[in-house]
C-alpha cells in the first residue's frame, strides 16, 4: 500500500475527493450529535448537582472537560465508525466482488494504494478536524442548553468552563482523535479489500467494520487514557 | 505470444491446473475452451498475474512473468488489456472516464489528447455520444464494447476476454465476437479468450486450446479441431454438450 502513486496528480485529486467526502459529507451528522451531547450533558449534570454547596460554574466545567476528554473524540468517531467506515467498507467490497479491483490490478495498479491509501491519509486529516467542530459544538450546545433553561448564567458557564481548563486536554483529544481516525479508515479498507462473495458478503463486510472499529475504539481509548493521562 | 511451461496452481487439496504447456500465438485468437470448474478461468487468472502458480513459467514474449519483481510485473501489465466477464467497468465513473483511466494512469497526454484518443476508442467499438453516461445507464452489449475500448486505450501487445459473450443475445454476442476479431487482427495483439460458446470458436477461433478437469487434453487449430474430436472422447462430449446447449 505504501508505494509511490503511479500519478502524483490522481493521488491528491482521489484525497481530496475523500477529504470531502469523510469531512464535509459528515458535518451533518457529527453537527447534530454534538450539539445534542453538550445540551444533555448540561441539563444531567444539573440534574445531579442537589447540593447547594457546590458552585453551577462546575456544570460549566463538566461540560467542557468531558467534551473534550471523552464526548468530542470517543463518541464523533463512534458515529463515524458507522458513516464513514461502513461507507469505505461497502464501496471497496462492491468494487472487490464486481472484479473492478481486478481490473485495476491487471492494469498494473497498485489497488490498496489507489483505493485505500487516499481514504486513510484523508480520514486522518478530517476527523481530528471533525474532533475540533465536535468539541466546539458540543460546548456550545451545553451553554445554549444552560442559558435558555435558566440553569445556569452565562458568566457561570464560560468562568467554569475556563477555570480548569488544561492544553495538554485539548492534546489529548487530538490523539485520540487522530488514533480513531487511522483505526475507522484501516479496519473499514482492509474489510472491504478482502471480500470475496456477493452482495450478503458486501453486507458483512460493513458490518464487521463498524463492530470492529468500534471496539478497537473503545480499546485504545482506555489504553490512550492510562498511558497519557 | 505467451507461452505457458508446467504450470501447477492448487488451492489446499484441489490441483485445479496440472503441469499446463501451451502457447498463445501472436495476432490470433488463442481461445480456452472446457467446462465450467476445468481451470479455464484460474489459468487466465494465472496468466494476468491475479493468481500465482505454485511451479511453471508464464512467459510474455520470453519474460517469465513469476520471476519477475512487483515493479517490473507492473510494467508487463501495462501491456495488458482485459476484458472481464461482468466488464468490471468503474461505477462511479462515466464511460468516458473509464475508457480515460489508463490514459490518465499511465500516459503523458494532455486533456484533449486524452479526450480524442477516448472519442477514437469509442468510434472503434462502434460507439458514440455514450461519453457521458455511468455504465449503469448502458445495455449489456454496450458495457462490453466500452470494456473493449478501455482495455485498447493503451498501445497494448496482449488482450484476455473472460467469457466476453456471457449474458448476450446471440446477436450481440456475434457482434462483440466479430469486434474482437477485428481489433485482435488490426493491432496484431495476442488476444487470448476464454469461453465455452463453440460458435466463438468456429466463428473466430485461430489456435484453441482444451483444458479438462485441469489438464491440458488439446491444443492446436480450428480445422485440427474436427479431426481431434474423433480422437479424444472429452473433447467430443464437451463440443455436442456446447451444442446441445
Amino acid at each position: 500500500m505504501l508505494y509511490k502513486p503511479e500519478k502524483t496528480k490522481v493521488f491528491f485529486q482521489r484525497l481530496f475527493h475523500e477529504m470531502n467526502s469523510i469531512g464535509i459529507g459528515s458535518l451533518p451528522i457529527v453537527a447534530i450529535t454534538a450539539l445534542f451531547i453538550g445540551a444533555v450533558t448540561t441539563v444531567q449534570t444539573a440534574y445531579q448537582l442537589v447540593s447547594g454547596l457546590i458552585s453551577k460554574s462546575v456544570i460549566g466545567t463538566i461540560v467542557s472537560d468531558s467534551t473534550m476528554l471523552e464526548l468530542g473524540p470517543t463518541i464523533t468517531c463512534l458515529v463515524l465508525s458507522g458513516k464513514v467506515g461502513a461507507h469505505i467498507s461497502s464501496e471497496i467490497g462492491n468494487m472487490r466482488i464486481s472484479e473492478q479491483i481486478d481490473a485495476l490490478e491487471v492494469m498494473g495498479i497498485n489497488a490498496p494504494g489507489y483505493l485505500a491509501l487516499p481514504k486513510i491519509i484523508a480520514g486522518i486529516i478530517m476527523i481530528p478536524l471533525l474532533n475540533i467542530v465536535a468539541i466546539t459544538l458540543s460546548i456550545y450546545g451545553g451553554y445554549m442548553a444552560g442559558e435558555l433553561s435558566g440553569i445556569l448564567t452565562h458568566e457561570e458557564f464560560v468562568s467554569g468552563a475556563r477555570e480548569t481548563f488544561k492544553g495538554f486536554t485539548l492534546v489529548f483529544s487530538m490523539i485520540k482523535a487522530f488514533t480513531f481516525a487511522f483505526i475507522i479508515t484501516s479496519v473499514s479498507s482492509y474489510q472491504g479489500y478482502y471480500t470475496s462473495g456477493g452482495a450478503l458478503e458486501v453486507g458483512e463486510s460493513s458490518t464487521k467494520a463498524v463492530v470492529y472499529s468500534s471496539v478497537l475504539i473503545l480499546f485504545f481509548d482506555y489504553l490512550l487514557a492510562e498511558l497519557l493521562l | 505470444m505467451i507461452e505457458l511451461i508446467n504450470v501447477n496452481k492448487s488451492f489446499d487439496d484441489k490441483h485445479v491446473l496440472n503441469d499446463i504447456n501451451a502457447q498463445f500465438l501472436k495476432g490470433k485468437n488463442n481461445l480456452i475452451i472446457g467446462a465450467s470448474g476445468g481451470g479455464k478461468s484460474v489459468m487466465m487468472k494465472c496468466m494476468v498475474g491475479l493468481e500465482k502458480p505454485e511451479s511453471g513459467k508464464i512467459l510474455f514474449d520470453n519474460r517469465d512473468m513469476l520471476s519477475l519483481d512487483e515493479q517490473e510485473m507492473r510494467e508487463v501489465r501495462r501491456e495488458i488489456g482485459m476484458l472481464f466477464q461482468g466488464t468490471a467497468l468503474f461505477d462511479s465513473l462515466t464511460v468516458e472516464q473509464n475508457i480515460e483511466f489508463p490514459l490518465r494512469m499511465f500516459s503523458n497526454m494532455r486533456a484533449a489528447e486524452r479526450r480524442d484518443r477516448v472519442n477514437f476508442c469509442l468510434k472503434r467499438v462502434n460507439l458514440e455520444n455514450i461519453n457521458k453516461k455511468f455504465p449503469s445507464e448502458i445495455s449489456g452489449g454496450m458495457k462490453k464494447r466500452v470494456g473493449i475500448a478501455r482495455a485498447i486505450a493503451l498501445d497494448i501487445k496482449y488482450l484476455f476476454c473472460d467469457e466476453p459473450n456471457s449474458g448476450l443475445d446471440p446477436i450481440t454476442s456475434r457482434l462483440i465476437d466479430a469486434l474482437i476479431d477485428e481489433i485482435t487482427k488490426e493491432y496484431n495483439i495476442t488476444n487470448v479468450i476464454n469461453s465455452h460458446d463453440m460458435k466463438t470458436v468456429f466463428d473466430i477461433g485461430d489456435h484453441i486450446i482444451f483444458i479438462y478437469k485441469g489438464h491440458k487434453k488439446w491444443e492446436g487449430s480450428k480445422d485440427e479441431l474436427k479431426h481431434a474430436q474423433t480422437e479424444i472422447q472429452e473433447l467430443d462430449e464437451f463440443i455436442k454438450a456446447s451444442y446441445f446447449q
